[in-house]
């Protein structure tokens, strides 16, 4: 009888020792979402290469939560709700932050309450217009023109142009199957530029390949890009 | 019987008496720890000091951790699967490197050196010893710096030991960092009055002496010029506004005069006479390769991190020796990619491809596996093990199976592997037991195995045993180019040659270069094949900013591989290798000869990409935020 009281005791004894909720913390829950923007038009860059930074002062030491854009200039944190400070770095991304050349941007403050989204609107240097990708006979096809954006004083000139044709949905300079490039002095129309390339042979074999157009400008290290489209072979 | 317990029990307890007073036993000196004064004391406890301290030198490549000698494409990664995917799919590098590689941030190291110093001045050994000791620790202070420099610029100049005061303000603790010009111009006057101090004596390897200080002056000269020279004219957006990063270009003139001059007083011998290492001039290739394990009288190595058998040891020999009958079932971690082996060149002083096949695209069949490398820069067979030559006196047995009459390749799936051949009865072995086999690992995959640095000793690939081999940081070839380097750059080509051809016919090529010859593609070239798996490609690819051109993100095809051959900026995104054959074809007058493909192995499936922002390494959030004065790395 006195063993078991014993027994009983200590069953007691260990559940004291379980956890209580007040320990853990609630995990962050509102999203702040958004994407690169220029005067409404979504900008396309090269995924996971332009980056910026979250700050959140008045907590000791003041890391930043790093993230990158995705291919479709979108981003998204999960984060506590509070005011944040956004930093996207100098020379990251094809363009500079914000509306016009006057008025650039190195920080945004952002107020996080619930599920946010915030768009940024950028300046790119140049912009594809009327993209347009086809097929015919075993060859894909882009035509596009290219508008300056930036002039005077910031302008930037065009090094090359692609099309990158890929097996995924991921098609740009880190992931293709074929490209055809043009030297940007070697374009004498900007506003009618061709460029085809040869489907190559697919292993394992698919009947749908991915393409898209990108521009490298002289002196910026990212690239800019066209939506990538899924073209049925 | 309970009567005996409570006897004994009683003459315990009378044992745990305290026998000394308390003050006594108190007061008592640790037999374990010396106080400072005492360790200053004596000069052999100041030496131990001093050798703890060269113990912890830092490289980039370090002969304890095989993996920081392969990347970039010179070599491929077949040690295991894991280590094959993380070098070999990536598109990209990390800020800091593959796995941190590329970073370095050991103050505590700069400060144990600045206590030294401090310490030493009060210490009661001889003068003499005293300004010697001193000297070196501050080499080795200089040292430090110049790597910390080479990775990051400019970084915060600490040269005295701080102590924290506990007023709740940090602040006069954080240094900001130094501008990349003043980092460099540190160790360039650190090092010329070291020079004096020094004992000029080229005897001694491992010590710091004067040879050793001339040469850390040259490189860190050299280094600066040519990033004054090349960062503003071909990437000037990795800068920062505060010079931290970005010398002024209008500097290079006097930086490469200072390396120049530093050069030559070693070529003179004022630091002592050194020379190129030239014991086997019968046989140039085994005379280079002996240049790194030969660690007797050594006339050209200035100053290395030494090891000794027993006390201070390396595996290096282990992960890469050649696998089939090495000391231990395990080696080939490092195959030298053919990308880095078509760049030696023929001794007529030209450049081409590995002769696999005729103007008329046939292959051409060799009787022999080493008469495709004939006629090459004996440099090549002294960096990599070729197919059918030996280590330790034994051939290695590179090849990747029959190819038949009508083309087919008959093969197996592992090292050795056994098949019947056509119109035989009988299995017979079908791959080299070195490989190259797909997928398996710890093979000869690019067709190659390493050899520099590889020691022939018995027992060096054992891990009972270990290697002795030193790392040697600098030595007399690198200055010969330096100089080379400089005096192109000060446009006196011809001086440049005469430097250039000391090297050249050390190598074995009997037409000297002529001064209208040099350019900077011959100069970059000369460093990539006399110092590949040294770790100095990684520094030029980076000074002289080329790495964005040569990773350029684009797949390599067999047409990228073979053209453009000794140019400074050909693509190299993707490590090729070369597969030898052997014919199958009884009655023909081919049979059994050996033909060559270039091959890119399946598991390759990342090209390489340089971002502008790979230029500096990641100083980390950690470090940023301990001390808010340090600036961020640009285009990070």
């Amino acid at each position: 009888m006195k063993n078991k009281f014993n027994y009983i005791l200590l069953f007691l004894l260990g559940i004291s020792f379980m956890s209580c909720e007040k320990d853990n913390y609630e995990p962050p829950k509102s999203p702040l979402t958004g994407r690169v923007i220029y005067q409404g038009t979504p900008l396309y860059l090269q995924p996971n290469r332009v980056s910026y930074e979250l700050f959140q002062d008045g907590f000791g030491k003041s890391g930043p939560i790093s993230g990158t854009f995705t291919a479709d200039g979108n981003y998204s944190q999960l984060l506590f709700n509070g005011t944040y400070k956004m930093i996207i770095r100098e020379g990251q991304g094809p363009f500079l932050w914000g509306e016009s050349v006057d008025n650039l941007k190195s920080e945004e403050i952002i107020h996080v309450n619930g599920a946010t989204e915030m768009d940024i609107e950028v300046l790119p240097y140049w912009m594809i217009i009327n993209p347009n990708i086809s097929f015919s006979e075993g060859k894909v096809t882009g035509t596009f023109g290219l508008e300056q954006i930036i002039d005077g004083a910031n302008a930037k000139s065009i090094e090359s142009v692609t099309l990158y044709l890929s097996k995924t949905v991921f098609a740009n300079s880190d992931t293709n199957v074929a490209t055809n490039s043009i030297g940007g002095s070697d374009i004498s129309d900007f506003s009618n530029i061709n460029l085809s390339v040869n489907v190559p042979t697919l292993t394992p074999s698919q009947n749908y390949i991915f393409a898209s157009i990108g521009v490298k400008i002289v002196g910026v290290e990212d690239m800019i890009f066209s939506e990538v489209q899924k073209i049925n072979l | 019987m309970q009567k005996l317990y409570y006897i004994l029990i009683a003459i315990l307890l009378g044992f745990s008496w305290g026998c000394e007073s308390d003050e006594e036993f108190m007061n008592k000196p640790p037999n374990q720890i010396l106080t400072v004064e005492q360790a200053f004391s004596d000069p052999a406890q100041v030496l131990s000091i001093l050798a703890n301290l060269y113990s912890r030198q830092f490289s980039y490549y370090r002969l304890n951790d095989w993996a920081t000698f392969g990347d970039f494409n010179e070599a491929f990664y077949a040690h295991t699967q894991g280590v094959t995917n993380e070098f070999h799919t990536n598109t990209t590098w990390p800020f800091g490197g593959i796995r941190n590689f590329w970073t370095t941030w050991d103050y505590t190291y700069i400060r144990e050196l600045n206590l030294f110093l401090e310490r030493i001045e009060t210490s009661s050994i001889t003068e003499d010893l005293k300004t010697r000791y001193a000297a070196e620790a501050k080499y080795l202070r200089a040292a430090y710096y110049l790597e910390l420099a080479q990775f990051y610029g400019g970084v915060p100049i600490i040269l005295e030991s701080q102590s924290y005061d506990f007023s709740g303000d940090p602040s006069y603790l954080q240094i900001p960092r130094s501008t990349e010009a003043e980092i460099y111009d540190f160790i360039i006057e650190e090092a010329e009055s070291l020079k004096t101090i020094l004992p000029a004596d080229a005897t001694s390897k491992s010590r710091a002496t004067k040879g050793a200080a001339l040469a850390m002056k040259a490189r860190a000269a050299i280094y600066a010029a040519s990033l004054a020279k090349y960062n503003n004219s071909i990437t000037p957006s990795v800068s920062l506004s505060g010079g931290e990063v970005g010398i002024p270009t209008g500097r290079a003139e006097e930086y490469y005069n200072t390396a120049l001059e530093a050069s030559k007083e070693i070529i003179e011998g004022t630091a002592g006479s050194y020379s190129l290492y030239m014991k086997n001039p019968t046989n140039l290739s085994e005379n280079f390769a002996a240049l790194f394990y030969d660690k007797n009288a050594n006339p050209e190595v200035i100053f290395a991190d030494d090891y000794l058998l027993k006390y201070r040891t390396h595996y290096f020999t282990g992960a890469n020796q050649p696998r089939f009958g090495a000391e231990e079932e395990e080696g080939g971690a490092l195959n030298p990619s053919l990308n880095l082996v078509q760049e030696f060149e023929l001794l007529d002083n030209t450049f081409a491809p590995i002769p696999t096949t005729d103007e008329n695209g046939d292959p051409i069949y060799y009787e022999s596996q080493l008469d495709i490398f004939a006629n090459r820069d004996a440099r090549l067979a002294g960096t990599v093990i070729l197919p059918g030559s030996n280590f330790k006196s034994r051939p290695v047995d590179i090849w990747a199976g029959y190819q038949l009459a009508n083309g087919t390749v008959i093969s197996g799936n592992d090292r050795g592997d056994q098949r019947i051949l056509p119109g035989k009865t009988i299995e017979q072995q079908v791959v080299g037991f070195d490989g190259p086999v797909e997928g398996a690992v710890q093979n000869a995959q690019m067709g190659f195995y390493l050899r520099k640095y590889v020691d022939p000793a018995p027992g060096s690939g054992q891990r009972g045993i270990q290697s002795e081999i030193w790392k040697i940081k600098y030595r007399y070839s690198e200055i010969l180019l330096i100089a080379a380097e400089a005096a192109f750059e000060l446009g006196q080509p011809d001086i440049s040659a005469n430097y250039l051809n000391m090297v050249r016919e050390r190598a074995g090529f009997t037409i000297p270069l002529k001064g209208s010859d040099i350019s900077l593609d011959r100069i970059v070239h000369e460093r990539r094949v006399e110092f590949a798996f040294e770790g100095l490609y990684f520094m030029d690819l980076k000074r002289f900013r080329i790495a964005h051109r040569i990773f350029d993100g684009v797949s390599m095809t067999k047409e990228n591989l073979l053209s453009g051959i000794g140019k400074a900026t050909k693509r190299s995104t993707m490590p090729w290798g070369l597969w030898p054959y052997r014919i199958y074809n009884p009655g023909s007058e081919n049979d059994g000869k050996w033909i060559y493909k270039e091959y890119l192995s399946k598991q390759v499936t990342g090209a390489d990409n340089w971002q502008l922002g790979n230029y500096y390494s990641n100083i980390s959030n950690e470090i940023l935020n301990n001390n808010p004065k340090l600036v961020r790395q640009p285009l990070q």
